[in-house]
């Protein structure tokens, strides 16, 4: 079999998620909280501290103009989380995914699993800054819920993403890489903290490859109850980043995993 | 007979290095196989093969009946697997450790849960349900790995060193255990490295070395064809300088280790003879066993 043969995966990928799920619950409340205390800080700090000193930002209070960025920017780092260091745990510490592997499913069921349980984390996380997004007066049209999708298809491609460096990685050092040359200039050439048009041309055109930015694209004027421009152009970026990665963190776990 | 596991020309190489080198062997239902063999002679990568988690370069493989490596998953139905190391989940309770790996066979949760106080009190785990896996010791693990293999009512087992680690104690409850399912009639295929496992558990035998079966049967089978029938062993400083001079007088085959002279024969009387006049050499006088058969077969050196 070639490491990259089309993915055959079943739906006992799902008793995989459920796993996940099941040790999830256990810890939901510190782990929701957990996941809502850093993009709040982030929204309170920068929002209202910094917000204080700017004018409107693309007509949004600065405060608003962030809530959709740092929504977006939490979903990757949930999904990210979750596909490093606790995927990482259960294929390589606990062996958890070996375990899997003596019972009928294949490692396609488990890699499958792993992604659309990290994309559904990012998303039951997502969804909590959502809520107090929306306690706070900045959610203006039911409009919003369309961030739902969105978030759980950021949640996909980053987890996707976070897969390929999990079948790379020797051990958890090796995550710092992805974080401090990946994900923190990812943050900052999306669109979070400030709007695109104030990089230089050549970052805005790297921009349009980071799939943060097209999260954010959507995000945001969901969140202010507009139709975003290029929605389905943006959605299509998503998807793609998301199955391409997918199959690409699956034929590396292949090759690491079934030799 | 549909064979619980069948195996034909088997070759698995890793790079230049050919772990595997043409295995063929065929289990019949009800009994114990093991597979013996030297660290490195091939017996785990054989098994990785026959559940489907690697691929072979050639030859066939039927498990419960289905084609391995295309329906792998199918089989993987009907066997249970018992580990080297235990992956149980610490995540989770003794109990939710049962009917979360139920799940992945599609057992369902109420099916699992009327057989959770049963499989717990076969694993000398009774009441454990809600004990974190953390607070259990290894043969406790180990037990619980043992009927976690056990969710899905599987016709054959395998186990890769079922006993590995453990205590006396401990060994003893789960070659028990092992004789138990036998008596229910599972099949069972494990590996070892301990001769007495292989000789009180296994109908048959596969002595493995470099990738190949080198030997097949019975331990008595095995013990008849390879070996002769006695063994004196001669212990002391002096051993080696007895065994230049007298083994050859007395024993069929003899090899120094150490400062032990092992003598292989048919008749030991002779030979006790004149041991017992000698000063200085202590001896032990035993039956041929299993090991003397491994030892003979896949040589003293050590395997890394």
């Amino acid at each position: 079999m070639s490491y990259f043969a089309f993915p055959s995966f079943s739906v006992r990928a799902i008793a995989v998620w459920r796993r996940n799920f099941l040790v999830w619950k256990k810890l939901a409340i510190p782990s929701m909280l957990g996941n809502l205390a850093d993009p709040m800080i982030y929204m309170f700090g920068l929002g209202y501290g910094l917000g204080a000193m700017l004018p409107a930002v693309n007509g949004l209070p600065y405060i608003a103009f962030l809530a959709g960025g740092t929504l977006c920017a939490s979903t990757m780092n949930a999904a990210t989380f979750e596909a490093l260091y606790s995927a990482f745990s259960r294929m390589h510490v606990q062996k958890t995914w070996e375990a899997l592997l003596y019972a009928p499913l294949a490692l396609d069921d488990v890699v499958a699993g792993e992604w659309l349980w990290a994309a559904s984390k990012s998303m039951l996380s997502g969804t909590a800054i959502l809520c107090v997004i929306a306690l706070l007066g900045f959610v203006h049209s039911p409009m919003a819920l369309w961030v739902l999708p969105v978030i759980f298809l950021t949640g996909l491609a980053f987890a996707g993403l976070g897969l390929i460096v999990n079948a790379l990685a020797p051990s958890y050092d090796f995550f710092m890489y992805y974080f401090t040359l990946v994900i923190t200039p990812m943050i900052f050439l999306s669109g979070v903290f400030f709007p695109l048009d104030q990089l230089p041309e050549a970052a805005r055109w790297m921009a349009y490859v980071l799939p943060l930015s097209h999260a954010v694209a959507l995000v945001r004027p969901l969140l202010n109850g507009e139709l975003p421009a290029h929605a389905l152009l943006h959605v299509i970026v998503l998807a793609g980043i998301a199955i391409t990665a997918f199959w690409v963190a699956l034929s590396l776990t292949r090759r690491r995993l079934l030799r | 007979m549909n064979s619980p596991l069948r195996v034909e020309a088997l070759r698995k190489s890793f790079g230049d290095n050919e772990v595997v080198a043409g295995v063929s062997f065929e289990l019949k239902r009800g009994e114990c196989f093991g597979v013996l063999g030297p660290n490195g002679a091939g017996k785990t990568t054989t098994l990785r093969c026959c559940l489907g988690l690697t691929g072979a370069d050639s030859g066939t493989i039927t498990l419960a009946g289905e084609p391995v490596p295309d329906r792998s998953r199918e089989a993987r139905m009907k066997v249970g697997v018992v580990p080297q190391f235990d992956n149980l989940d610490p995540d989770f309770t003794v109990a939710e450790n049962l009917r979360v790996y139920a799940r992945y066979f599609g057992v369902s949760d109420a099916a699992i849960r009327a057989r959770t106080a049963a499989l717990l009190d076969f694993a000398g785990l009774p009441g454990k349900e809600d004990a974190n896996i953390r607070q259990l010791s290894g043969g406790m693990k180990r037990r619980l790995t043992l009927v976690r293999s056990l969710v899905n009512d599987p016709e054959l087992l395998v186990l890769d060193e079922p006993t590995t680690g453990l205590d006396p104690q401990a060994r003893h409850l789960i070659w028990e255990r092992l004789k138990r399912l036998l008596g229910e009639g599972k099949t069972i295929l494990l590996t070892t490295h301990f001769m007495d496992e292989a000789e009180r558990l296994c109908d048959r035998l596969a002595i493995m070395d470099a990738g190949k079966i080198i030997a097949i049967g019975s331990p008595r089978e095995l013990i008849a064809a390879h070996i002769e029938p006695q063994v004196v062993e001669i212990f002391g400083e002096d051993a080696a300088g007895w065994a230049a001079q007298h083994a050859g007088n007395f024993a069929e085959r003899f090899e120094v280790s150490g400062e032990t002279a092992f003598c292989y024969l048919h008749d030991a009387k002779p030979l006790l003879a004149h041991l017992d006049a000698q000063d200085g050499l202590r001896y032990m006088h035993r039956p041929a066993n299993l090991e003397d058969v491994f030892l003979k077969l896949t040589g003293r050196e050590m395997r890394d």
